[in-house]
């Protein structure tokens, strides 16, 4: 039980790792302009904060974006699962959350999730 | 001119435009959002994660009336396109006002507007050397709206708020498809091109 538990976040990982590979950042871009595009900018804070270096970054913590008061407390940092999970139910990963917006195909969040890694290596 | 159409329907479009830019702002708008008593109370769901979601379309449209602010004022937009932009700014500005008393119906706080100068920039106005770039710019958030507003329709806890998202998504693609219809953009070719 203790070996599965410690197992199961890396399984995990590397299935969601391996999602991201077989994932296609061109077509999120796309995706990110059509979907994410009225509320999120790369390079800018808009409705929601900017999204460049998201991955890597604390949850909640773009400076000088005003967040909800739960996602400025979340104490995680942003990789692939994640972001997987933030755009599957949002209000799942983070009670009181503001975004409200979901994906509800899993290929179209594995191809934002990989556009969004795109423009977070430095 | 905004949409190829023949001199006829020409000048049944000016008059369209000539009247409706006159509109007082009735407020029927308003009160065809919070007329409704029964979302005062809103006890059955969650009117606070309701109000974020509101206050996240207020957001979107204090951006819009920016975006077609900073359009109108450039210099670069030219008749009978400037009065349509006027037109879908005055939607804007409806949606707007419909919002905000939404919100405070439900107990809310309405977000504020930010300066127009702010939008301008985070938008990268300045990049903005044509009219064809400001209806480029224009159908670009008219289609992100709609599909925003699409979006968080299986959010809202309250079916009234839903439908009110809805009604605000058809306002928007009907901006967009008068917009993508002026840069002579093709009409998608796939059905349930929104919000998917
Ligand atoms: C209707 C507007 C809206 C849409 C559409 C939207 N978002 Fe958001 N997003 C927000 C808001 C508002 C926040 C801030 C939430 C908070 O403070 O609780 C946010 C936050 C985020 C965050 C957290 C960022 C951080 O700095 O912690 C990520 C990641 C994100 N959004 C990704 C996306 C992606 C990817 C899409 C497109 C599939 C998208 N969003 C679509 C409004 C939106």
């Amino acid at each position: 039980m203790i070996v599965a538990e410690r197992l199961l976040p890396a399984v995990l990982g590397l299935a969601l790792a391996g999602a991201a590979a077989a994932a296609d950042p061109g077509r999120g871009a796309g995706l990110y302009e059509a979907r994410c595009g009225a509320c999120h900018s790369l390079d800018a804070h808009r409705v929601g904060p900017l999204h460049r270096g998201v991955v890597g970054r604390r949850a909640g913590s773009a400076p000088g974006y005003d967040y909800s008061p739960a996602l400025a407390a979340a104490a995680f940092t942003w990789d692939a699962a994640l972001l997987d999970a933030w755009l599957k139910d949002p209000e799942a990963l983070v009670p009181g959350q503001r975004m409200g917006y979901s994906v509800a195909d899993a290929s179209d969040r594995g191809d934002l999730v990989a556009f969004l890694l795109s423009v977070s290596r430095r | 001119m905004l949409i190829k159409t023949t001199p006829a329907q020409y000048s049944a479009r000016r008059n369209f435009l000539g009247r409706s830019t006159s509109i007082a702002l009735s407020g029927a708008a308003v009160a065809l959002l919070a007329g409704n008593s029964r979302l005062a109370v809103a006890a059955t769901g969650n009117p606070s994660g309701d109000v974020n979601i509101l206050n996240v379309a207020l957001g979107l449209e204090h951006e819009a009336i920016a975006a077609y602010q900073v359009g109108a004022e450039s210099g670069l937009l030219q008749k009978p396109v400037l009065d349509t932009a006027v037109l879908f700014q005055s939607h804007h500005k409806q949606h707007r006002d419909a919002l905000v008393a939404t919100i405070e119906k439900l107990g809310g706080k309405p977000v504020m507007a930010k300066s127009n100068s702010d939008y301008a920039a985070s938008l990268g106005a300045g990049g903005l050397k044509s009219q064809t770039d400001i209806l480029n710019l224009a159908a670009r958030l008219e289609l992100g709206a709609a599909n925003a507003y699409i979006g968080v329709i299986p959010a809202f806890s309250e079916k009234d708020l839903a439908k009110v998202a809805a009604r605000l998504a058809a306002d928007e693609t009907m901006h967009w498809s008068l917009l993508a219809n002026a840069l002579g953009k093709p009409v998608p070719m796939a059905a349930l091109s929104f919000g998917a």
